[in-house]
């Protein structure tokens, strides 16, 4: 099955979150996403980071054909610029950010590079008759974090009108939310599948929309996350053969972040458990 | 007694911030009344200074519906010592069920019963509440030297009561003295928090407006301290919170939250009518471009 977007309407498509080199969960994701009868399979970027061996991601998305956005991580490593551009303000946040950024940008072949160049910033198609945008961290900025408790209606109305969109389907955060507006306006948040969502499981999350069974009374897209697991103790013995932080493999067996916390807004920070 | 709008000295000179679009909006709820007589507060606040007076309930209302209609992402309540606004409680309740609410505090009013009705509000959101309380050094030895005797030892106590209540405050912390800078009273100071639950407490390091009561303590701005169209850059430029913000006190809307004395800070009566361009012709603008430092948390 050819699961790139065809000509005809699409009625169910997969979208996934940051990856961050966890090729095992995307390799979960994307057979859990076709045998669910996904048609199409997007990814919002953030491919590399976090996780081991970060040449096996771009490969996979190229081999199933799945249609990348780009984020600020493709961004800044097809550009070999000097740092992730993730956008957080604090050192120590970014002291493990650029131990990441510094072992994905190092272990990239030129080749995968010269891809995440040609990446496109933002991508529109439309479901159900609704126009989707595709985008990494909102439609207005590639690295602005859309989190659940940050993020007020009013606001993102303001982010479907100014871009001209019907729903927004984003990532970044590595949270998955989703909020549906009184114009009857969506925003997605898919997650990620490159680590857990601080929440103590190890499963990671992507995002199913499927066409014409809105539910709660809406005429939107039903979004259903989908929960992802996989081998996270393969994934953990990867990370320690690498030489990556121990904070990082804490992460993936304890499903709690123990890194880029002070990014979190208040009510994501107490959920979690540091 | 509104002062000029957008009457800005040396505009023809100074590079100028475009308005992006309104994300922050600053409430001034206390206005410039304060329990505290800080010497270092760039707006002078106290007691009895009352040129930006309470907002009521009513009025936020009123800006609060203005904001959603622009789309405003975020908000913070602010004064002078918001606590001191009897109101306080029923406004950040509003202010919360349309967004992200950050209140400023000295943290002398976050007893027990206040820090347990702010839990039981931020429970009843979808959104954010974070409480920012500011410091003026690691101890008291430098703290109450600025705010008065005995006010660093409350506000720890107010820090702990927050803690208990599972909040993990922004804890400010304004460059008044050169041992803010060191890492001794810091690691000191981060020790003591760890042991009243804060772990790993969020800290922000504010310089010093050399405006206001601070004018007068030390200095005020001297001439070269003011920026040119030449030393700027678009990203410098938009990375300001005036880019992207405005603020509100019950004499109309400014600019940002420093420029509130500035006469030229006055942009307008409504939100609506101040997204427009500010000259940065102040020696606060130098201080926010040169320190890369944003009021938001």
């Amino acid at each position: 099955m050819n699961p790139a977007p065809s000509p005809s309407p699409l009625a169910r498509a997969a979208f996934f979150g940051g990856v961050y080199s966890n090729y095992l969960a995307l390799e979960a994701a994307i057979g859990d996403a076709l045998r669910r009868g996904a048609q199409a399979l997007f990814c919002l970027g953030d491919l590399g980071g976090f996780g081991p061996h970060p040449a096996k991601v771009p490969s996979l998305l190229r081999q199933h054909g799945v249609m990348v956005v780009q984020g600020n991580y493709e961004d800044s490593v097809g550009h070999d610029r000097d740092d992730c551009q993730c956008g957080y303000t604090d050192p120590r946040d970014n002291l493990f950010a650029q131990v990441a950024y510094d072992y994905t940008r190092a272990n990239t072949p030129a080749e995968v590079k010269a891809w995440y160049r040609t990446l496109p910033a933002t991508a529109r198609l439309t479901m159900g008759g609704r126009r989707l945008l595709l985008c990494h961290g909102s439609p207005r900025r590639q690295n602005e974090f859309l989190w659940k408790s940050t993020s007020p209606v009013p606001f993102l109305e303001r982010l479907l009108r100014d871009h001209a969109a019907d729903v927004i389907v984003c990532t970044h955060t590595g949270l998955h939310w989703d909020r549906v507006l009184p114009s009857g306006g969506q925003v997605i948040n898919v997650g990620a599948l490159g680590r857990p969502a601080n929440d103590g499981n190890t499963h990671v999350w992507y995002a199913l929309l499927t066409v014409g069974t809105g539910g709660a009374g809406t005429a939107g897209l039903q979004v259903d996350f989908i929960p992802v697991a996989y081998d996270h103790e393969r994934l953990a013995r990867d990370m320690r053969q690498e030489r990556l932080p121990e904070e990082f493999v804490e992460t993936i067996l304890t499903g709690w972040w123990t890194t880029c916390l002070e990014i979190l807004p208040a009510r994501e920070r107490e959920a979690g458990r540091f | 007694m509104n002062g000029p709008i957008g009457v800005v000295p040396g505009e023809n000179t100074c590079p100028s911030v475009e308005m992006a679009g309104l994300d922050t909006l600053w409430l001034y709820v206390a206005g410039t009344i304060c329990n505290l007589r800080c010497t270092h507060c760039f707006i002078s606040c106290s007691p009895d200074n009352h040129s930006h007076g309470m907002m009521t309930l009513r009025e936020v209302r009123t800006h609060l519906e203005e904001a959603a209609r622009l789309g405003v992402r975020e908000y913070y309540l602010t004064g002078g010592e918001p606590f001191m606004n009897r109101e306080l409680l029923p406004i950040l309740e509003a202010t919360l069920r349309q967004g992200p609410v950050t209140v400023l505090t000295n943290g002398l009013f976050l007893d027990i019963k206040t820090c347990g009705i702010l839990r039981t509000i931020a429970d009843g959101s979808d959104y954010s509440l974070d409480l920012r309380v500011s410091l003026d050094g690691w101890g008291p030895e430098d703290h109450d030297a600025i705010r008065g005797p005995g006010t660093f030892v409350r506000c720890i106590e107010g820090i702990r009561n927050l803690a208990d209540q599972r909040f993990i405050p922004v804890i400010t912390v304004t460059e008044v003295a050169a041992s803010v800078g060191g890492s001794e009273g810091r690691s000191r100071f981060l020790k003591r928090l760890g042991s009243l639950g804060l772990p790993r407490p969020r800290l922000k390091i504010l310089p010093l407006w050399r405006i206001g009561a601070e004018a007068t303590r030390l200095r005020g701005y001297e001439p070269w301290e003011r920026l040119s169209r030449d030393a700027v850059t678009d990203e410098g430029l938009a990375a300001l919170q005036c880019s992207t913000g405005r603020t509100v006190t019950t004499r109309g809307v400014y600019v940002c939250p420093i420029l509130i004395d500035e006469p030229g800070g006055r942009m307008g009566e409504t939100l609506g009518k101040t997204l427009r361009p500010f000259g940065l012709s102040y020696g606060a603008c130098h201080t926010c471009y040169v320190s890369g430092v944003t009021c938001r948390t």
